[in-house]
């Protein structure tokens, strides 16, 4: 059936295409979410499916899952299949950028062509309530007195947490390879060992754990944006002394030896996406932080995380 | 009382058309898979997780309860008519039911079978809801460490109880932690034994195993002995009714069946079939016609079919609340959970409360459904013996294949899905359990991790497994059980020698 829908469309495709030149209203997209349904990727892919077709920015989406391996999976098949392509996107994020070097991933993301930085998600850094840590400065010099047995618990090695805590660590005057971060599927799982008392401290999205802090069963102690975030009462890290920042960025990313102007013609259709005010309504919805930014600087923007996360990964011990 | 009204709200959910319509495929399936020989509940649910991957989770996993209850159910049917148990449960259903039908009683036999297996079935399911809640209250305090003890005791258990011997369980549990170890740790971020091949970057996947090693396994087995004649069954003479007599036998072996069932289900080392051998052994003691034994006494039918039924149900509680499976069907509904990224556990009661009691409730339903199902239909079935092996099989094998590369559309998955089928082959000849394997696969990765966490935990402490009582009883516990077979056996010859 999806052979005869895509030979389908393909036709549909040709007969535009010879009809009208290619403007961004006859854009027929697909985009790869590289997770499972049910993800921060996958609502990514779908939220910008559901937009762009009430936009109008494009005439119609579909959303291909290709889960696995922290979307290195994803990414692999994606680079094969899009190469040229002006119809079709990857979703992205810090994760996949750190699921590359740990996995030592054959393709990376030089091997695609971003095209625009979507939203950016503050990491929140919390500890039980019955924890004695009752600051972030309680905790800082938790790590600098014992670093080992300052036990950590987060997402999946070597994910946005994972760095996250070796960037505490660091900060802290701490050896980062000496960190102790327990790896846990997901917030979820992570939570109970939090509720436990078993781990010292927990980061997560701070989405995750919204409900936990607000019922008091879980104390924030400082959040990973840069600035301040409006219905966030945790403070920045960097507002609290400690000069580290981790924004949970994710973005959208074309095929390889993509043309300029087909290029060009995708950055604006998702350019005008998010700048229409349905946009703004689903990161209401779905809690998200509008992180936008246009493909050249986001360009730059993933080689300097890519530096980064390197850098961190290599200090914790899982990246040459 | 939360527990009830949970229980309330899950009847709104079963009840909704879908769901019901979800419970009666189940139900149907079940009944038709007990019946045919050799194909049972687990290869059934098996064969449809690939196919269901894309349907709603509620409605798949309703109707793979459905399977379940139905495949106890059809499996008393060729057992008394045929002689031939349709699975493991039903052993010794065959014993007494076999000789009911031949002396033309075979309609009161079944009869006592179906309502049997409705009572107790309800029973354990009332069990079911009510103890469920209560030991998640106990597992939400695990500790990684207690974890890792309850599986220790998953696997002793389960190499135990599967198979001719523990040892022969022991080298299936071997397989399939090794297969476990295939793919990205969750802990490290690191690939191990995937040999740079993407597709094994996630690890083996469950269903792919799975199907490979009952389905494709048993349907090679199956050609491979194909002078296999089946048996005639023998049509069903005098009144398909229980006589007032029937009744008043049964009653009792029916409660005291739900009694041994139920909770024995429920333990890491159940299983259906040694409480339907225990369930057999007390009505012979204590029936009143001890002598009718063997010449087809209606207690011997009664009891085992209520104890089979509600070691399902009990069986479903370790599942539901700690994630460990204790029967093979239960190690394939795992599976099946964790198709939906649902992991069964004690968080399961939290995070998708709805889909619990949904599927609770519609196991009500469902039993309801079969006791009217299983009493005017029972021709039905039989007639389905008559289909000629080579179509089934030939069936099985292109359902089996077609299912799991619409799922996972790679030929990496494709080589995998008949690797295993010739590894299932093989075990089967050669008279190894498969059902260890599929549990160590889903275990293996969970002990690791688990394990590890402690470790990290205690900054590679190995004592903090003793220093907390939860775990350390339960490593004393799996200690136990896997030296005690040795040491009885040990001690047996010794006597023998005395002798």
């Amino acid at each position: 059936m999806s052979i005869f829908t895509r030979g389908l469309s393909a036709a549909c495709l040709a007969v535009l295409t010879a009809l009208s030149p290619a403007v961004a209203q006859d854009l027929e997209l697909t985009i790869t979410a590289p997770a499972g349904a049910g993800g921060g990727w996958d609502a990514a892919a779908r939220s910008l499916q559901e937009t762009m077709v009430k936009t109008g920015n494009a005439k119609s989406v579909q959303v291909v899952n290709v889960p696995g391996a922290g979307g290195t999976v994803g990414l692999a098949q994606f680079v094969q299949s899009a190469k040229g392509a002006k119809d079709q996107l990857l979703v992205g994020g810090i994760t996949m950028v750190g699921a590359i070097i740990t996995n030592k991933s054959p393709v990376d993301l030089d091997d695609v062509t971003p095209i625009a930085r979507l939203t950016g998600d503050p990491l929140v850094v919390v500890v039980p309530k019955d924890s004695k840590i009752q600051t972030l400065a309680d905790l800082m010099a938790a790590i600098k007195a014992d670093v080992a047995g300052t036990i950590w618990a987060g997402g999946s090695a070597g994910g946005a947490d994972h760095i996250l805590s070796a960037l505490i660590t660091q900060a802290a005057g701490a050896d980062p390879s000496k960190v102790n971060y327990v790896a846990y599927s997901g917030g979820g799982e992570a939570l109970a060992a939090m509720l436990g008392g078993q781990v010292t401290a927990g980061i997560s999205g701070y989405g995750e754990w919204q409900g936990q802090i607000e019922s008091g069963d879980l104390r924030a102690l400082a959040i990973s944006y840069p600035e301040p975030i409006e219905g966030i009462a945790a403070q920045p890290l960097k507002a609290q002394g400690v000069d580290v920042e981790l924004v949970n960025w994710r973005g959208v990313f074309a095929g390889p030896d993509l043309a300029d102007a087909d290029k060009q013609a995708l950055a604006t259709a998702v350019e005008k996406t998010v700048k229409s005010p349905e946009w703004q309504e689903v990161l209401k919805a779905r809690g998200w932080s509008d992180y936008y930014a246009p493909a050249d600087e986001f360009k730059a923007f993933v080689a300097s995380e890519n530096e980064r996360v390197h850098a961190t990964l290599k200090s914790i011990g899982l990246a040459e | 009382m939360d527990a009830l009204f949970q229980l309330l709200n899950g009847f709104g959910d079963a009840l909704a058309p879908m769901n019901l319509v979800f419970a009666a495929i189940g139900v149907l399936l079940g009944t038709a898979v007990g019946v045919l020989p050799g194909i049972g509940p687990a290869l059934t649910v098996a064969l449809l997780l690939p196919v269901t991957f894309k349907m709603d989770p509620g409605g798949s996993l309703i109707m793979f309860a459905g399977i379940y209850y139905g495949g106890m159910y059809g499996g008393s049917t060729t057992a008394i008519l045929l002689n031939t148990p349709g699975e493991a449960a039903s052993v010794v259903t065959a014993i007494e039911g076999n000789q009911m039908a031949r002396k033309g009683r075979g309609g009161p036999a079944l009869a006592t079978a179906a309502i049997g297996s409705f009572v107790a079935a309800l029973i354990a399911t009332i069990g079911l809801a009510f103890l469920a809640p209560i030991l998640v209250k106990i597992a939400v305090r695990f500790g990684p460490w207690d974890y890792f003890g309850l599986m220790l005791i998953a696997f002793v258990t389960v190499s135990a109880t599967f198979g001719s011997s523990p040892l022969r369980g022991l080298t299936s549990l071997g397989i399939g932690l090794w297969l476990g170890l295939i793919g990205i740790d969750q802990l490290t971020g690191q690939t191990r034994l995937a040999f740079g091949i993407p597709n094994l970057f996630d690890g083996i996947e469950v269903t792919t195993l799975a199907v490979g090693l009952f389905a494709i396994g048993e349907a090679l087995h199956v050609a491979s002995r194909h002078l296999f004649a089946p048996e005639k069954p023998i049509p069903i003479k005098g009144s398909i009714w229980m006589t007032a007599s029937d009744w008043r036998r049964s009653w009792k072996p029916w409660l005291r069946g739900a009694g041994i069932g139920f909770p024995i289900g429920a333990l890491p080392a159940g299983g259906a079939e040694i409480p339907t051998f225990l369930s057999y052994t007390t009505e012979r003691k204590l029936s009143r016609h001890p002598e009718e034994f063997g010449q087809g006494a209606i207690e011997g039918v009664a009891g085992p079919e209520a104890a089979n039924n509600a070691s399902a149900a009990g069986s479903l509680v370790p599942l539901l609340t700690l994630g460990l499976p204790t029967s093979a069907t239960a190690a394939v509904m795992l599976a099946g959970f964790q198709q939906y990224n649902i992991q069964p556990g004690p968080l399961l009661f939290v995070q998708h409360a709805s889909l619990v009691w949904a599927l609770i409730a519609s196991l009500f339903i469902a039993n309801i459904m079969l006791l009217v199902l299983n009493l005017p239909l029972v021709g039905l079935w039989v007639q389905l013996l008559k289909i000629p092996l080579p179509w089934l099989y030939a069936g099985i094998l292109l359902f089996a294949t077609m299912g799991t590369i619409a799922a996972n559309p790679s030929v990496v998955e494709l080589l995998l899905l008949s690797g295993f089928g010739v590894l299932g082959f093989v075990m089967r000849r050669y008279d190894y359990p498969v059902a260890p394997a599929i549990v160590g696969l889903i275990l293996g990765p969970m002990a690791d991790s688990q394990l590890r966490r402690a470790l990290q935990m205690s900054q590679g402490d190995p004592m903090i497994l003793l220093q907390h009582p939860g775990s350390a009883t339960m490593i004393g516990i799996a200690l136990v059980a896997l030296v005690a077979p040795f040491v009885f056996k040990g001690l047996s010859r010794f006597r023998q020698d005395e002798d």
